[in-house]
């Protein structure tokens, strides 16, 4: 019998889409910078990039509140309970043509692996970018500051350069598992709704 | 009650077209009245003035008409009689001439008590004035100093006309030194060109502010002939276009060169001996004291970009507004010479004869009196840090024979924030030096007399009389050594669309390909990091590829 269950609401649907706009918008411009090749223009990718990364600062601003006000950030919470099952689900099982052993429900909306990475993805990827990213963008300020002789922003930017690097191999893997999936998980993050057997 | 109403617009019809036509009446008498007016600063303040005198008065004209001054309603003889009436009114001005390296052509650096200046140093074009007097002294203010025994605390020997004269007319010519052309003579000599005697009661009454040609009838001319020496001036500028430079576009801003140099009690800001490189902070109020009027962020401030262009602000406490802005120099067809190489001076003709030829665009390619010279247009400049200071080679100093001789060394460093990137203009050449003291050499070259170079082609008399006159010693024995001397590029601002783009810079290849000592996005990747990185990324992207291979390929044959 079909259930349907309300899985993401309204503004986090809207934070997951507009930051994977923006995060889409901040690799390819900021690879551009970086020097691989040329699309908007070094000028514009530059201009481009920084717009993206404040916008993606506002959203993110909200979307801490929005989590903590919620109480969702407990969504993140680790545990290594059921993540072997997981890893071993996506390593043999899904071959197999076996439905996922997780279940979804609006308390628990990522698979263990996913709690796991989703954490890692805020805690680790993300600091890694924006510091690095708002120390290269205030790079001007740093005799200011006083961290002109601390700081070296052939360094700053090799760190930036990383950060970007782990959010391009998360967002292949994330991208990947998310179509190899049922086309209900799909549909959740756009309406919301999850059709669940 | 209609005929009221009507009778109001009528009037009011009348007086609208009678406003219009007096406004237009106002400003048809100054030909090229919209361009003029909108130029005009006082003008466009809404200052108040009387529209119908206004063409009487010059804009900045002066408050004295020179013409009505007894004065100067004589037939003066030479140059120092014309100095002697104007000091008889502004008393002051030839002790405060004398007081600027315009006289004096002798600077002390600050820092470590070398005497630089034109007296001192040794340039990589004629090399050194002294013991050419004669004809260097053509480009003195002032009158008469052909020797090492100058008067330089004589008054009347200040030449107030060079730098004043409105009439294009004064000139002085190599070989009077100093003096102004008083009887029609043929120059250059054997040309059948003529240049007339100066009028002196007509240019002395006419006197006025330095405009362009005041300033380049010396700094257009350097090195002998046109655009020669800096690379950033020439006689282009005499009425350039937008494209050659923004602030001098004689349609736009029309500025003359003391709008930026500025000058007070004869003291002209601006040196190259100190230049300010590395200005900070917000634009200059007017009346706040000005240590560097010069520099563009007098005038335009540390963040002149706005909106869009905001990020390019970040880029002033490394680059010079300069790099950017003065994409390319000598951006015309008279172009700058490059090279000067002495060291084929002296060889004669196929019929054993001087000979001179010119380069396809018609400047001087070989003389021989002075060698072969390399001539280029549109040159894009060499950047260096630059901290606004240079060490120079002085007449006397020892050089290494076996490394290119650098006649001035830009100083400065990424380190701290005293410097700034600069575009700088690389004039090569070969000079004659002493092969035993391992000195560069002054040699006497300019004159009629037997030991003159462009006399007699004889370089050990020519290095014996010019060292003899600078108190060196010389050996006899004489080479030639390679040689670099460096220009720091100012002027020739180019409109904003033709400034530099900022793949220009942020490539491998670019022009700050040999800038070392900061980061620069887009050239300055870690090879090692990028191809690890992206190894990994490939990797990645193939795991997926194959685990939804797989999964695809499994799952069918499950159905």
């Amino acid at each position: 019998m079909a259930e349907r269950l309300f899985i993401f609401k309204r503004f986090e649907r809207f934070w997951h889409w507009s930051q994977a706009v923006l995060i889409v918008v901040m690799m390819l411009t900021g690879f551009e910078v970086h020097g691989f090749y040329t699309l908007f223009g070094f000028g514009d990718a530059a201009v481009y990039h920084t717009t993206a990364a404040w916008s993606l600062l506002t959203i993110w601003a909200f979307a801490v509140v929005w989590q903590f006000t919620t109480g969702e950030w407990r969504q993140y919470i680790p545990s290594l309970r059921n993540v072997d099952v997981m890893f071993f689900y996506y390593l043999f099982g899904i071959f197999t043509g076996a439905s996922s052993p997780f279940h979804k429900s609006a308390t628990q909306k990522h698979n263990p692996l996913q709690r796991l990475a989703y954490l890692a993805f805020l805690s680790f990827m993300s600091p890694i970018v924006w510091i690095s990213g708002l120390l290269y963008l205030f790079y001007p300020q740093w005799p200011a500051w006083g961290v002109d002789n601390l700081l070296a922003l052939e360094w700053i930017a090799l760190f930036h350069t990383f950060g970007a690097f782990l959010v391009l191999w998360f967002f292949i893997v994330h991208v990947y598992l998310a179509l190899s999936g049922p086309v209900a998980h799909l549909k959740a993050m756009i309406t919301g709704w999850e059709d669940v057997e | 009650m209609l005929s009221i109403s009507r009778a109001a617009i009528a009037a009011w019809t009348v007086g609208a077209a009678l406003i219009c036509a007096s406004a237009f009446s106002a400003t048809s008498p100054q030909p090229a009245g919209a361009v003029a007016s909108s130029a005009d600063p006082a003008a466009a303040s809404g200052v108040p003035f009387n529209a119908a005198t206004s063409a009487e008065f010059r804009k900045g004209a002066s408050t004295a008409d020179h013409s009505r001054f007894r004065e100067l309603d004589k037939e003066f003889k030479s140059g120092p009689e014309v100095t002697k009436a104007c000091l008889s009114c502004h008393n002051e001005a030839a002790r405060q001439v004398q007081h600027t390296k315009h006289w004096t052509w002798d600077v002390v650096n600050p820092e470590n008590k070398k005497r630089l200046g034109k007296k001192n140093v040794i340039n990589n074009y004629c090399t050194s004035p002294i013991s050419n007097e004669k004809d260097c002294m053509a480009c003195h203010v002032g009158y008469g100093w052909k020797d090492g025994n100058f008067d330089f605390s004589s008054e009347e020997n200040v030449d107030c006309l060079v730098c004043h004269d409105t009439t294009a007319t004064y000139r002085k010519l190599p070989g009077d030194a100093g003096h102004p052309v008083y009887e029609r003579k043929e120059f250059p000599p054997h040309s059948g060109k003529f240049v007339e005697a100066a009028d002196l009661k007509k240019i002395a009454q006419r006197i006025g502010k330095s405009g362009r040609s005041n300033c380049g009838a010396c700094h257009f001319y350097g090195a002998g002939g046109d655009g020669t020496k800096h690379g950033d001036l020439s006689s282009a500028l005499k009425k350039p276009g937008k494209y050659l430079d923004v602030h001098m576009n004689a349609e736009g801003l029309n500025f003359t060169c003391t709008k930026c140099h500025q000058t007070s009690g004869h003291q002209v800001a601006g040196s190259r001996y100190q230049l300010p490189a590395a200005e900070k902070g917000a634009a200059h109020i007017r009346g706040k004291a000005d240590a560097a009027p010069e520099a563009c962020q007098a005038c335009h401030g540390n963040t002149p970009h706005s909106g869009r262009l905001s990020l390019l602000n970040d880029h002033t406490a490394r680059v010079a507004c300069q790099t950017c802005h003065i994409p390319e120099f000598a951006r015309d067809p008279i172009g700058t010479e490059m090279s000067w190489d002495w060291s084929t001076a002296t060889k004669m003709g196929p019929d054993g004869k001087p000979v001179v030829t010119k380069d396809s665009a018609g400047r001087r390619a070989f003389d021989t009196k002075k060698g072969t010279f390399v001539w280029d247009s549109y040159v894009i400049p060499e950047y260096v840090w630059f901290n606004g200071k240079f060490d120079y080679k002085a007449v006397g100093d020892k050089i290494d024979p076996a490394q290119v001789v650098k006649i001035n060394r830009p100083e400065g460093s990424p380190a701290g924030d005293d410097s700034r990137i600069w575009p700088m203009k690389v004039h090569t050449g070969k000079q004659a030096y002493d092969k035993v003291n391992n000195t560069l050499i002054v040699a006497h070259t300019a004159g009629e007399d037997d030991t003159a170079l462009w006399h007699n082609f004889d370089w050990v008399k020519a290095i014996g009389a010019g060292m003899k006159a600078a108190g060196l010693p010389f050996s006899g024995e004489y080479g030639f050594v390679s040689t670099e001397m460096r220009w720091p590029i100012a002027h020739m601002v180019a409109p904003k669309e033709d400034a530099l783009n900022c793949i220009q810079c942020h490539s491998p290849d670019g022009r700050m390909k040999n800038i070392g000592g900061v980061y620069l996005p887009g050239r300055d990747a870690k090879p090692w990091f990028d191809w690890g990185a992206g190894v990994l990324s490939v990797l990645i992207f193939l795991g997926v590829l194959i685990h939804g291979g797989i999964r695809y390929i499994s799952t069918r044959k499950g159905v």
